[in-house]
């Protein structure tokens, strides 16, 4: 009788969506050697998938923990990412150096853009979600034109007949390929440990999490549980919203890095278009809710959703020999995001 | 109180289709279109797009903001049109037997679409949103892998492999035939007379349903929710019904706009047609929570006009169409972002002034 309450309680305190998520998961595992799926290199590019995304997918904690909801524009992020990554090239940075300048100057334009995208948020407190979408997606179409009209001249990343406009694809290869990846890589036979990559996801996460245990972390937790409590206990609520949309947005910047470092190549133009979602998903089936989230449920769920995005396509294809995974992802993604936004959280304020 | 007209106010209120009159008429010079060619562009693109916008304005009267969700009205259209490719109904016929498959697909979505959105309130626009990225992966499920499984299809709009509509379906049994059911041409412009009689009546409709009892009760709830719920208004089904009636006239259109286009992208076409609806919606002096017909017709002319003419004006400005594509998009978010943060701001304002003629009615009172 007591195991069984105490069986509940865990569903309880898990939640049933992860639950079943991590249930799929394990499934996909137990399966994929009945259909000559190795085992070693399913976790190796989870790993590696890991590392490439982990740090988006933290992007969403500061945000969400001062009341901003899910930070759907990352888009925004992402483009001062680009920024950095390309004028690092263009600068004539190569190996470690180029990855050092592109992480600076990525920093540098996520602080403008994310001030300025923070203030305008502040102007539209409670329709902050859907705002933050299309301002993503507009940010992200006129990036479009300015990556054809802005002066770049790195032959490696022009278009070769015309000799302006940025090409599509960029290959970080001879500038920051597997910078972090390889760094104090780990490999027994199959299985590959990315060392460097979860260090520098490590180093993020951590310095969010101490961040959030300082007097400016709580104050920015305060705001987001109950700003009206936190107006009248003296803190600015505009400025700490503010801050916590710079943070999210510079973790954007640095993201997208980490994703290109590890992805090898630089995708421009519409490439960011989509890329909110994975991150705002993968946190979700993490366990996090809309103004809710912890560093535990970044790692949870980025595992979870990146399993879920290897395993499925190697699996079903050898399995029934269809590939069903591009649908069950975007059913399951978003039927996440949808989960979240219909619960009642807002009444726990 | 007499209203007096002053400019600043008018500009004001109608900053969105003033930019875009000014987009335009750059657009036009600069493309090197004659008249009759644009002419001809935009009658062509009012008759493809108008049914679509209109499916939009129920929802707002509802008080629930612009209904990207009606992409999955779009779904059950298209669905319908597989259909009917299949069967091999053509003409008129085949477009009628379409409408009518889509109908009871498009009442079961709009009821779950309207069920999830009563759960929740406040932000409907971000949750139907999502909604229509969910319900097309189940789309790609039904008709990517139950076709010709399941669901018995037999012709060549099956994929070789033996399941699985192609990405492209030919819909040449019923292209164009309710735009040259009744053929017209006025100095060189053709009009199709009768989509446009199909149009005038869905207006008809609205208007009608404005004075309806349903009608008036939409407009209880968007005004104040609780208000309506205490004088007997049942609040949730009345915004359930508001969402069927928009997914269903959004089926509707779907089969209007595809008619004219004369091939479904079995898997694009409806991806992006809640954006474009709302953006042109917008474009016409629209707001989340206010629109009406005269908003739908400026913001179709006004919006396709700029999606028209922005790629050859590109072209001829910059020597790159490309650019003037990338700008056509960029304007169509842009529109989207300013009328939302508007709508935002507005309703800021209003609050506190109404908070402030509360402080002065106590002030008053003591």
């Amino acid at each position: 009788m007591a195991a069984k309450e105490k069986i509940r309680e865990f569903i309880n305190s898990f939640g049933w969506p992860r639950l079943i998520i991590a249930g799929f998961l394990f499934l996909l595992f137990v399966i994929a050697p009945l259909g000559g799926v190795s085992i070693t290199q399913s976790i190796s590019d989870v790993l590696a998938r890991f590392g490439q995304n982990s740090i988006m997918v933290l992007a969403m904690v500061p945000m969400i923990h001062s009341g901003c909801g899910l930070n759907f524009g990352l888009p925004v992020g992402i483009i001062a990412g680009l920024l950095g990554g390309t004028l690092s090239m263009q600068l004539g940075f190569t190996g470690p150096m180029s990855f050092l300048a592109a992480v600076l100057i990525a920093t540098f334009f996520g602080v403008i853009f994310g001030w300025a995208y923070g203030v305008l948020l502040n102007k539209v407190k409670g329709g902050e979600m859907m705002i933050a979408t299309y301002v993503g997606y507009a940010i992200v179409s006129f990036m479009c034109m300015m990556w054809l009209l802005l002066p770049y001249s790195n032959p490696q990343m022009v278009w070769g007949y015309k000799g302006r406009g940025l090409r599509t694809t960029i290959s970080t290869e001879g500038y920051y390929l597997h910078i972090l990846s390889d760094f104090l890589q780990i490999k027994i036979g199959n299985l590959v440990i990315p060392t460097g990559s979860l260090l520098f996801f490590a180093f993020f996460a951590f310095l969010i999490w101490a961040f959030l245990h300082t007097k400016k972390g709580t104050a920015m937790t305060a705001v987001g549980s109950n700003p009206v409590f936190a107006r009248a206990s003296g803190i600015n609520v505009n400025s700490t919203r503010t801050l916590s949309v710079i943070m999210s947005t510079v973790l954007g910047a640095i993201g997208i890095l980490a994703y290109q470092q590890s992805f090898g190549f630089i995708q421009l133009y519409m490439g960011p278009f989509y890329m909110a979602l994975p991150a705002v998903s993968a946190i979700l089936i993490g366990g996090a809710s809309v103004n809710k989230a912890t560093i535990s449920n970044v790692i949870i769920g980025t595992l979870l959703y990146q399993g879920i995005v290897t395993m499925t396509p190697s699996v079903m294809n050898s399995i029934v020999h269809t590939d069903m995974s591009e649908v069950i992802r975007i059913i399951v993604s978003n039927g996440m995001i949808l989960y979240a936004l219909t619960r009642k959280t807002e009444a726990a304020k | 109180m007499k209203k007096s007209f002053s400019i600043k106010t008018f500009v004001q209120d109608n900053l969105v289709p003033i930019i875009f009159i000014v987009i335009g008429i750059i657009g036009i010079i600069y493309s090197g279109f004659s008249f009759t060619a644009i002419a001809n562009e935009m009658m062509t693109r009012l008759a493809r797009n108008s049914f679509l916008v209109i499916s939009l304005l129920i929802p707002i009267m509802a008080g629930m903001g612009l209904n990207f969700g009606m992409t999955l009205g779009a779904m059950a259209g298209q669905i319908g049109l597989i259909f009917i490719t299949e069967w091999g109904v053509v003409g008129i016929p085949g477009m009628i037997l379409a409408a009518i498959i889509s109908t009871p697909l498009s009442i079961l979505l709009g009821y779950v679409c309207g069920k999830i959105l009563n759960m929740a309130k406040g932000r409907e626009m971000v949750t139907s949103y999502i909604i229509g990225f969910f319900v097309n992966g189940v789309y790609q499920l039904v008709v990517l892998f139950l076709m010709g499984v399941v669901i018995p299809i037999k012709s060549d709009i099956l994929l070789p492999r033996g399941y699985g509509i192609r990405n492209t379906v030919n819909l040449i049994g019923i292209r164009k035939c309710l735009d040259n059911l009744i053929p017209l041409k006025i100095a060189g412009v053709s009009i199709p007379v009768a989509t446009f009689l199909v149009i005038f009546a869905l207006c008809i409709f609205i208007i009608w349903f404005r004075k309806t009892k349903l009608g008036q009760d939409m407009r209880a709830v968007s005004q104040d929710m609780e208000v309506a719920r205490s004088s007997g208004i049942r609040v949730e089904e009345t915004r359930i019904m508001s969402i069927i009636i928009s997914t269903v006239l959004a089926g509707y259109g779907m089969i209007i706009y595809l008619q004219n286009m004369g091939t479904l992208n079995t898997y694009n076409s409806h991806n992006q047609i809640g954006m474009f609806s709302a953006a042109a919606l917008l474009v016409g002096g629209a707001s989340v929570s206010k629109a009406n017909i005269k908003n739908v017709f400026l913001g179709v002319v006004l919006f396709h006009l700029m999606f028209y003419v922005s790629p050859y004006a590109g072209k001829n400005l910059i020597g790159e169409a490309q650019l003037g594509e990338y700008f056509r998009v960029f304007i169509s978010y842009g529109v989207i972002t300013l009328s939302l943060v508007l709508y935002e701001l507005k309703k800021k304002r209003e609050k506190e002034e109404s908070g402030k003629k509360l402080a002065a009615m106590q002030k008053e009172e003591k």
